[in-house]
């Protein structure tokens, strides 16, 4: 996983390679499709547009930044307890942005109730800590983080767009079919988890067609 | 921190591990406390406005966004407390008191809240809301019910919780479910009949209320929440009495009679 060197040392900020860390999570390197991480919250959050673009926002911050911090201590941090240092630094940003939320959006807090809080156990986050930026420098780390969640938050907005759309007959809360005039009956299983599940397998579906994925024997 | 890489081994000696743990939790737990301490004054707003919210939307009053609703709240709303007896508490830090805490004592001992809400500020009371606090499956179940002007017929509940199962208990605190208490009395021939919630469900939606249309002591129950339901009527039964002497006096002074 280490694709950056450790040798290099005057990169350009947004050289060939660091740019490759935010777009390769979109879609070839994406964490949910192709890692398969982070379902769970991917099923429960995606219901409405503005929740899944608020969580999409939290778990990028919170993994880009324990993965910055994390890379920063990355040479003292004792191996035995490295996963409860990594932890501990991601449960501090979740509790921030979940306090953060509580102060300032507090009707999304609401929405999104425990889904923050678990972010902590969101395997992304530690996924990404433990393959990339245990072992590289602070800002590619930084950047493998947003584009992880970028990647993340790719697949929530697309998910919640198609449900919502579906589903309730709504963007962002607003009546699309009923503006347009059309009496729209919304989709019961879109609303229900297993409607995401669906939408999740049917976007992997369309994503390695695309990419002319093979399963190796 | 030190230089690690001048001893291979230094970074898994005991000492060092324990060390950077404690430094770590410190580090960590002063960056919380502090968050929690800067954001406490505009979380606590946000709740109190929300309550306001409630309130004024269990008497039928939608509000779009908190701080109309708080702006409502000043205008519309007369709040005090009584005990027990129905005798008016003075000296009494009604808006902050806290139901949570009055839940815990014996009824008798309570202070009580009352919400009356009126076109304007000093008229006649259109509603009078009250709040009620229990116990669902998991934890604690709250809410307000508003009664209107004849303080028997309901016109709206509103319901919350704490940790109700999603999609079964939850579903308290949805329209759905707090619809079907709209209309019902709380006084039959002069008696207090709390609001029963039933086992069972009889088809959700519409369905539910015009099942029990007939009824004006029993709702609709909540598929897959059985236990949910019984701690919404054991928490409308428990508050609603200590409520019955203010309800009775103050019926008998307007001269309004029972039905």
């Amino acid at each position: 996983m280490a694709e950056v060197a450790e040798k290099q040392v005057a990169e350009p900020i947004f050289s060939k390679k660091n740019r490759k860390l935010l777009t390769d999570p979109l879609d070839g390197n994406n964490p949910i499709t192709v890692q398969v991480l982070g379902i769970c919250s991917a099923l429960a959050v995606t219901v409405q547009v503005a929740p899944a673009i608020v969580m999409s926002v939290g778990l990028m911050l919170v993994t880009a930044f324990s993965s910055l911090f994390i890379s920063m201590l990355r040479n003292t941090i004792p191996s035995r307890i490295r996963i409860i240092v990594q932890l501990a630094v991601v449960s501090v940003f979740v509790i921030l942005v979940d306090q953060i939320l509580k102060a300032y959006l507090y009707d999304v807090s609401k929405q999104l109730s425990v889904f923050v809080g678990l972010i902590i156990t969101n395997c992304i986050v530690m996924g990404r800590l433990e393959a990339y930026a245990m072992a590289n420098k602070p800002w590619p780390s930084f950047l493998d983080g947003i584009g992880n969640g970028l990647g993340y938050g790719l697949i929530l907005v697309t998910i919640a767009v198609f449900r919502e759309l579906f589903g309730s007959g709504s963007l962002f809360g607003f009546k699309v079919f009923d503006a347009m005039g059309i009496t729209y009956t919304g989709n019961g299983l879109l609303m229900l988890p297993a409607g995401a599940c669906i939408m999740v397998g049917i976007y992997i579906w369309i994503q390695r067609s695309i990419n002319g994925y093979r399963e190796e024997n | 921190m030190s230089q690690p890489n001048e001893k291979p081994d230094f970074r898994q000696s005991n000492v060092y591990v324990v060390m950077y743990s404690v430094i770590l939790t410190v580090v960590c737990g002063v960056l919380l406390a502090i968050a929690a301490l800067g954001l406490k004054s505009a979380q606590d707003a946000n709740i109190e406005m929300e309550k306001k919210q409630n309130i004024l939307s269990a008497a039928g009053i939608k509000t779009k966004t908190r701080e109309e609703a708080a702006k409502l709240y000043g205008e519309k709303v007369v709040v005090y407390a009584v005990d027990f007896n129905g005798n008016k508490i003075e000296k009494v830090d009604v808006a902050n008191l806290d139901i949570a805490v009055e839940w815990k004592k014996k009824p008798t001992e309570r202070k009580l809240p009352i919400y009356e809400i009126s076109n304007k500020k000093g008229e006649k009371a259109d509603f009078f809301v009250v709040p009620v606090y229990g116990f669902g499956l998991w934890n604690d179940i709250w809410g307000y019910v508003a009664l209107k002007g004849d303080l028997t017929t309901i016109n709206g509940v509103k319901f919350d919780h704490k940790g109700e199962t999603p999609g079964l208990g939850a579903r308290i605190a949805t329209d759905e479910i707090q619809q079907r208490y709209v209309g019902k009395k709380i006084f039959k021939d002069s008696k207090l009949t709390p609001i029963y919630m039933e086992k069972g469900e009889q088809g959700g939606g519409q369905r539910s209320i015009d099942t029990f249309k007939s009824q004006d002591d029993k709702v609709d129950g909540m598929s897959g929440a059985t236990i949910t339901g019984v701690g919404v009527s054991a928490m409308l039964d428990d508050y609603l009495k200590c409520y019955e002497k203010f309800f009775k006096s103050k019926l008998g002074n307007d001269k309004v009679a029972l039905n």
